[in-house]
């Protein structure tokens, strides 16, 4: 049964998988990344309310989702080399913090621009806001703590500390609209019971939550074949694999 | 209707420049890793050939 937890353990599999994956994936994420936008951008009815600039909804909720989403990835795999001293545990987490730290801009400036015409303003000091906020710095200390130790592996457990301490950023950042007066509005698709969403505006928005997933997991697999061959390149299936 | 698309119901500054940045982030995304992925090959092969070099 944990075969192939231990198989993720070896450099090589992980090479070797992270290299295969990465067309499928990518591939997959541009034709759902494609109809969601198309769909989105053209077909959606406008809201009721907001009209056309709700369909900023397409690009700033699956990107704040995956903010999160990363971040959480990032701490386990942290957590796992932390804990069983996986090596590439730490190759994972390493490769998912920029990803993760880039949706996480792109959540902050989209949710600024649209708030702009909803609320009257680009920024407010919100506990949704702040919060996010708080994780983009966390992205940033968790990326620069790893680069600030001459030793790689000191670097390693320092960045997974931070991530696995800073973890507990992310249910706040998630539950910060029902816990506070927040100018942000609350849970619309993961909302139990029926979503407060209309169909024709679902669809789109699980097809770019469901690319920008697949699109994550693409990206990470090609940074992490570059992590790995960063630290293993003194082995000898490396010859092999920059070989092909 | 072309028109009306682009103009978004008056949110068109609004709307495209947020389609637009996440495009632009997707893009330099990719462009990073496909970019640093070359960079550690390059380096495991130099590595490669200065072992070899020390070996013979």
């Amino acid at each position: 049964m944990w075969t192939w937890f231990y198989k993720l353990a070896s450099p090589p599999y992980v090479y070797g998988v992270a290299a295969a994956l990465t067309p499928w994936l990518l591939g997959t994420a541009a034709i759902c990344i494609g109809y969601g936008l198309v769909d989105g951008l053209v077909f959606a009815p406008p809201d009721y309310q907001q009209g056309d600039a709700f369909r900023i909804v397409y690009v700033h909720a699956p990107s704040a989702w995956m903010s999160l989403f990363s971040y959480t990835s990032m701490a386990i795999a942290g957590a796992i080399g932390l804990i069983w001293r996986i090596k590439m545990g730490h190759a994972v987490a390493a490769a998912s913090a920029p990803i993760g730290a880039s949706f996480t801009l792109v959540a902050l400036v989209t949710g600024s621009l649209w708030g702009r015409p909803m609320w009257g303003t680009y920024w407010a000091w919100d506990p949704r806001l702040t919060s996010e906020l708080i994780l983009l710095f966390l992205y940033a200390g968790v990326m620069s703590l790893r680069s600030a130790f001459e030793d790689p592996a000191r670097g390693d457990r320092a960045a997974a500390l931070l991530a696995v301490v800073g973890v507990v950023n992310v249910p706040i950042i998630h539950y910060s609209v029902l816990w506070w007066n927040s100018l942000h509005q609350g849970a619309t698709v993961a909302k139990i019971g029926k979503p407060a969403m209309a169909l024709s505006m679902l669809w789109p928005l699980l097809s770019m939550l469901l690319g920008f997933m697949l699109f994550y997991g693409a990206v990470l697999c090609m940074r992490l074949q570059g992590e790995v061959l960063n630290r293993e390149r003194q082995a000898t299936w490396v010859r092999e694999a920059i070989k092909s | 209707m072309t028109a009306d698309f682009w103009y978004m119901g008056g949110y068109a500054r609004f709307v495209w420049p947020c389609v637009g940045f996440a495009c632009a982030v997707l893009a330099w995304n990719l462009w990073s890793a496909r970019r640093y992925h070359a960079a550690a090959r390059l380096r495991a092969a130099r590595a490669l050939a200065m072992s070899a070099g020390e070996q013979s």
